[in-house]
């Protein structure tokens, strides 16, 4: 498989006003991401995790550092408006506020927007806007106002809208951030299946570990900068580093890391509450 | 405040008007303007009043809804019937010589056709605009309409997609508005006593977070639609396009009709002339 994204070595800064100070929201980061890839990115506030996202989509260029999206350098002098248009089609966004990404008042003619914009003909928009809705199982509101869906209904849309202008990466940036629990199960669903379903990559920026716990890999930020690279089972036995980070870990993890405290033999890599519990039952046994 | 008002007065419906093409409509509701204004006998005036009715018909709207539609123009009905009564001078007074002012018949027939065309006039445009078509189709036929000015450098596309984008965030707003409101009422703000200049600032306080947060909605919406490949009307298709079908074929032969009609009555006619 090759890498859809190649980061090597980003860095960036947010100039600031005269009297402030450019503030170095990204420090040296480096990465690939695998075509087919689900890749949670942790991290708290102000971690530079959504400046990376921004940097991802072309929004922000970065000070330093090379960028490849799809094999294409898009940091190289020669860079054009028409290849950051190219590498657009190629990764999508959906973004935080649910309200403040839908551009249309029906729902199907903003699924449509993006198609629409690439100059595809009406009827094939029409097709691929029915087969988007389809797979985030909003047929039945094609004909709704945008305006009166729920939060989570109103981010299926916005990844519909990703999903007709057929991009092979989506990027998310806390897409999740501001819905209720069940409007984030609904997201995370779609999400999930998109990506073992239709093979879509994947980014998922969040600071809500059980969706990480999703992923087959996660990054985590502080300060600018990766810390920490590897599967959730992997990254979350480094608990005490994540806690260092001001990070949490999921609650499973958690209790089996007090449990080891405590002198029990339990792996940390579980993050399934049945399978939690078996783990700990069996441990307590095993001392006996 | 009610975050699902209704837009303009669309009222949702399958009609015969409903399913015109937008922009034929725009042109109808043009031409039908005209012909109003072109009526100059009694007899031309009874076929506006015979157009309404059919319009109603065809519109499938409840009559209670055009009538409400009328009621914000209640004081302008009034006032041009009063003018016209007492300012007219005609051939038949109606009250005894020695008073001090004096009313015609002709006047009072003439105040009547004028209230009728005013009536006339935004009902018909209202069931053919307004109450039948969409504020989105609307705008996507007032663009297509427009589309020729684009030649002569006119920003026809960034001005119907500004419309769109207004359309779709009013709701937003007012929920938004309403949001701020109630947070300022929990810090102790009143907006319901006081004169009128203290009820105007007390809305200061809300007015200055709404247009904080609608840049901040304005630079997010902006950043969005560059995602999705945004890059002005200049190449871009669209997935419902507007189609004009047999019933816009009909709907124009009942214009020319009712346009013919009234050009006839006004010269064939014989009756009272209608002088402005």
């Amino acid at each position: 498989m090759s890498a859809i994204i190649k980061a090597e070595h980003l860095s960036f800064a947010y100039q600031g006003d005269e009297d402030t100070a450019p503030v170095q929201a990204l420090k040296d980061v480096s990465f690939e991401i695998e075509e087919g890839s689900f890749v949670a990115v942790l991290g708290h506030n102000g971690c530079g995790k959504s400046t990376l996202a921004k940097l991802l989509c072309m929004i922000l260029s970065p000070d330093e550092g090379k960028l490849y999206i799809n094999g294409r350098d898009m940091t190289a002098e020669d860079t054009t408006e028409d290849d950051i248009y190219d590498a657009r089609r190629r990764v999508g966004m959906v973004f935080q506020n649910p309200d403040n990404q839908l551009v249309a008042t029906i729902v199907e003619e903003d699924v449509a927007f993006g198609c629409e914009n690439l100059g595809i003909p009406s009827e094939k928009i029409r097709k691929r806007v029915d087969e988007a809705l389809e797979t985030v199982g909003m047929t039945k509101y094609a004909r709704h106002a945008t305006h009166r869906l729920s939060g989570g209904q109103k981010q299926r849309i916005a990844i519909a809208g990703v999903l007709a202008m057929r991009r092979k990466c989506i990027i998310f940036d806390e897409s999740t951030a501001m819905l209720d629990p069940g409007g984030r199960k609904e997201v995370m669903d779609t999400i999930c299946r998109l990506n073992r379903e239709e093979g879509i990559t994947v980014i998922h920026i969040t600071h809500y570990m059980n969706e990480a716990t999703m992923a087959d890999r996660v990054l985590v930020m502080n300060e600018g900068a990766v810390i920490m690279d590897g599967t959730p089972g992997e990254v979350f036995s480094r608990a005490d580093e994540l806690w260092e980070a001001g990070l949490d870990v999921p609650q499973t993890t958690e209790l089996l890391w007090k449990m080891r405290e405590r002198g029990y033999d339990v792996r940390l890599d579980i993050f399934e509450p049945e399978e939690c519990a078996r783990e700990i039952a069996k441990a307590i046994s095993e001392k006996r | 405040m009610k975050a699902d008002i209704a837009f303009g007065q669309y009222c949702e419906g399958s009609s015969f008007l409903h399913r015109l093409d937008p922009r034929w409509k725009i042109v109808f509701a043009l031409v039908y303007i005209v012909a109003l204004f072109l009526a100059k006998n009694i007899f031309a005036f009874a076929l506006i009043a015979l157009s309404i009715v059919g319009l109603w018909a065809l519109s499938g709207i409840r009559a209670g809804i055009l009538v409400k539609g009328l009621r914000p123009l209640l004081f302008i009905i009034a006032f041009t019937a009063i003018i016209n009564v007492f300012w007219f001078k005609g051939e038949t007074p109606l009250l005894p010589e020695s008073w001090f002012f004096q009313i015609y018949l002709e006047g009072i027939i003439n105040a009547a056709l004028i209230v009728l065309r005013v009536m006339v006039l935004v009902t018909g445009t209202s069931i053919m605009l307004t109450y039948t078509t969409t504020p989105i189709a609307l705008t996507d036929g007032i663009e297509q309409l427009l589309a020729p000015l684009a030649k002569i450098k006119i920003p026809v596309h960034e001005f119907s997609m500004m419309m769109t984008i207004a359309l779709r965030f009013i709701p937003t707003l007012i929920e938004e508005t309403d949001k701020i409101m109630s947070a300022q009422k929990a810090r102790g703000s009143d907006f319901s006593s006081g004169s009128l200049v203290q009820r105007a600032k007390a809305l200061v306080p809300v007015l200055v977070p709404l247009f904080i947060s609608a840049f901040r909605r304005a630079e997010d919406l902006a950043t969005a639609m560059e995602c999705r490949c945004y890059t002005g009307g200049q190449g871009r298709t669209r997935m419902n396009v507007l189609h004009s079908t047999w019933r816009d074929l009909v709907m124009f032969f009942i214009i020319c009709a009712f346009v013919a009609g009234i050009v006839l009555l006004n010269i064939f006619a014989p009756g009272y002339v209608f002088t402005m």
